[in-house]
């Protein structure tokens, strides 16, 4: 049993916040995992992603091997058609419809989510409107570990308790908005 | 102990105090940043020392002067960092190292975040020391615990060689018992002062011990072998991140060569030999450049014996590895691939944040150099880089830290005019200092713009060392005329008088420098939030 997930976003969007939730999760649930991310300077406003893989096996490379990734988890449309060599056939998408738009030359929107519904298998979550119902806007990457979760081998509580540690310092109601975000997110991806 | 999810980075800083650290000194780069960021986080429960230090060069002195004292040492920086450091490190291998001094270097190859792609076991070579290379989290753990042992064992430095992948990746990690740290003993003067008498003897005690490093390497506990009895054709030598992308491809394709994991150099001997005899032709998958595979192949090869790798292009020999590259070395076919979406993908560069002080810099810039012929900005390590990008396009050049004022004043020397060096205050601190005095010594006709925003910032905020009135204070320390040093402040609205100024010391025929200061707005930010939170 192996899950290996790309995730995607721009830099700012808090996608290691999302591989802090899984990682630990997958700690506490006794998976072997790895997870590679970007630092420095790729970081600054730019493209980020991040090779998460966890197994009941051992996992031996860092990076997930190409056309075999079985989710693409991105926090923005564009982001997520940057790795689709990186998915396998049955592979599936989960993603934010959200443009996060600042390069001059960024696509038509309903062009980037076209290709991203030939896809196949992709999940089209309007992280920005749930994360504003939930209180902030800046919680679109807990919308989108919600929409994930149900595809994850981990069980909800487990990301749950991870979100609520990750938030801690930043107080009850940064804690509550984020797992408001995470619940509609998870809603979201159910009804599609 | 309970294990933990811990970046590579970060198990090599825990292992490095479990095995009882006394010192840890180093320079933020990215990728080996993290190493001193996790020592500095958990200071308070230490009882050892943690610094950032001005550059590289001084932190590796100040870990020396740890090891002279008996006590033991770490130093951890990026690839292109031992440069720096590279006069203490060549050296401290000739002295008589008592606590153990264990290097660092973490490697960037594909260049994620550096100027070069250069392979520090090159340097470990050429210093005859030992180095060890660990594959995964809990080698880069145990490795490093392992490596003060060696250390003290031989009374030399030993490098750990890590690479962006394993420092920027987070696994499981076991932590052991945790080690005392050592007694002081001091060094004798005479295995530490390297005057040619001591130095002649000292170099002889060195090459002496090679064999020596070879059977240790041979013995350690961390290389393995696996002989294919059933199949000769083919054998596959892997080090360090390379050996999981090996094993990650054979697990899948349910081959089982024969394979051999280098993770101690010098070379081990005994087991290359071995593996030589048992099979017909060999692999060599290394990350960084062919190392390995040189020395196997020497100038004239191997009399009946295929060796494969990047030598040969069975591999890339730039850029970093990767599964799939694995997967084509060993002829295996591709797998299924997904149709390239249909659309172009613009693509998404890293770039200066919004409202960053160094865009107003090259804005203002930019606005006067148009009025030149030929302008020339020599520009330096650091976010600013990024001012090379459109929409600024304002950089000229970017070589190494500090290179943006010792080539303005060579661009000036040559004739050029304007000659423009763009340096921010922790690499001028770093890098910078000499190069200026080297400037004012001839009265340059240049003029440096020191960008001020009073962090390291593109390795996530360090502090730094040199900023405000204190850079003001050195640059009057190092002979700048006061009348031709000026202090802006990049904003939008004082573009028009940030112009004029430069604009003046561009007219002034000799040395000026400029001092664009205001705070990086991520600093700022992480500011506020601290102090929301209390
Ligand atoms: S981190 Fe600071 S210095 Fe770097 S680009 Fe952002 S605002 Fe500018």
């Amino acid at each position: 049993m192996k899950q290996d997930i790309i995730l995607a976003g721009v830099g700012g969007q808090g996608i290691l916040s999302i591989a802090y939730v899984i990682d630990n999760a997958a700690l506490k649930a006794g998976l072997n995992f790895k997870q590679a991310e970007v630092h420095g300077m790729a970081q600054r406003g730019g493209a980020v992603q991040s090779h998460l893989r966890l197994s009941d096996e051992p996992v031996f490379s860092e990076l997930i091997p190409r056309s075999s990734a079985d989710m693409i988890l991105s926090v923005e449309p564009l982001e997520a058609l940057r790795y689709t060599d990186y998915l396998a056939p049955e592979g599936i998408v989960v993603t934010s419809r959200t443009p996060f738009v600042n390069i001059p030359d960024y696509p038509e929107l309903d062009e980037v989510l076209e290709e991203l519904r030939s896809l196949g298998n992709a999940v089209i979550i309007d992280s920005e409107a749930l994360a504003k119902e939930a209180g902030s806007v800046r919680a679109q990457n807990m919308v989108m570990l919600g929409a994930a979760s149900d595809s994850l081998f981990l069980s909800q509580d487990l990301l749950l308790e991870f979100i609520r540690e990750l938030f801690d310092p930043k107080g009850d109601k940064i804690v509550e908005t984020n797992l408001l975000a995470f619940e509609l997110g998870r809603k979201a991806a159910a009804s599609e | 102990m309970k294990s933990e999810v811990l970046l590579g980075d970060e198990a090599v800083a825990l292992g490095a105090i479990h095995a009882g650290l006394s010192g840890a000194y180093s320079y933020p780069g990215t990728p080996a940043s993290e190493i001193m960021e996790y020592l500095r986080r958990v200071l308070n429960e230490g009882g050892f020392k943690a610094a950032w230090c001005i550059n590289e060069k001084v932190a590796y002195e100040e870990a020396l002067g740890v090891s002279f004292a008996g006590k033991r040492a770490l130093v951890s920086m990026k690839h292109v960092g031992l440069n720096v450091a590279a006069d203490p490190f060549m050296n401290s291998a000739l002295t008589r190292i008592g606590g153990g001094l264990v290097v660092v270097v973490a490697d960037d190859p594909g260049m994620h975040s550096s100027q070069n792609e250069q392979d520090s076991r090159f340097y470990a070579q050429y210093a005859r020391i030992m180095c060890l290379e660990p594959a995964d989290h809990q080698e880069a753990y145990d490795m490093t615990r392992a490596a003060f042992d060696i250390s003290e064992q031989w009374n030399i430095p030993v490098m750990l060689r890590l690479v962006t992948r394993l420092s920027h990746s987070r696994s499981r990690v076991q932590p052991r018992e945790t080690r005392a740290q050592n007694q002081m003993k001091y060094g004798e003067p005479r295995d530490w002062t390297l005057l040619p008498v001591n130095a002649r003897r000292r170099f002889s005690r060195l090459m002496e011990k090679q064999d020596e490093f070879v059977k240790a390497s041979e013995e350690s506990e961390f290389n393995s072998l696996d002989l294919n009895a059933d199949d000769r054709s083919l054998g596959i030598i892997a080090s360090g991140i390379a050996y999981n992308y090996v094993r990650e491809i054979i697990g899948e394709s349910k081959a089982s060569p024969s394979l051999l994991k280098i993770a101690c150099y010098p070379l081990p001997l005994r087991q290359i030999t071995t593996f030589f005899d048992h099979v017909d032709s060999v692999l060599v998958v290394e990350e960084g450049y062919p190392f390995i595979e040189g020395q196997l192949k020497g100038l004239f090869g191997i009399q009946e014996k295929t060796v494969h790798g990047k030598l040969d292009g069975s591999l890339p020999i730039t850029g970093e590895l990767q599964p799939h590259l694995v997967r084509k070395a060993l002829k295996l076919d591709a797998l299924p691939q997904k149709e390239a979406p249909g659309i172009t993908l613009a693509g998404r560069p890293p770039q200066l944040c919004q409202g960053c002080p160094h865009a107003d810099t090259f804005r203002a810039l930019n606005q006067v150099l148009e009025s030149y012929a030929q302008a020339n900005v020599f520009s330096d390590i650091g976010c600013y880089t990024l001012g090379a990008l459109p929409p600024y396009s304002a950089v000229d050049t970017c070589v190494c830290m500090g290179a943006s004022i010792s080539m303005a004043k060579g661009g000036a020397d040559a004739g050029i005019y304007p000659s423009v060096g763009v340096i921010g205050d922790s690499t001028f601190a770093h890098s910078g200092l000499t190069p200026l005095l080297d400037a004012v010594l001839v009265d340059s006709n240049m003029v440096l713009v020191i960008v001020d925003n009073a962090t390291v910032a593109m390795t996530g905020g360090q502090p730094t060392a040199l900023s405000g009135d204190r850079l003001y204070q050195a640059v009057v320390g190092l002979g700048v005329p006061e009348v031709h040093i000026r202090i802006i402040t990049p904003l939008p609205k004082n573009l028009a008088a940030n112009a004029q100024i430069i604009t003046e010391e561009i007219e002034y025929h000799g040395l000026s420098v400029i001092i664009s200061s205001r705070e990086c707005v991520q600093e700022t930010r992480k500011r506020a939030k601290q102090e929301r939170q209390g």
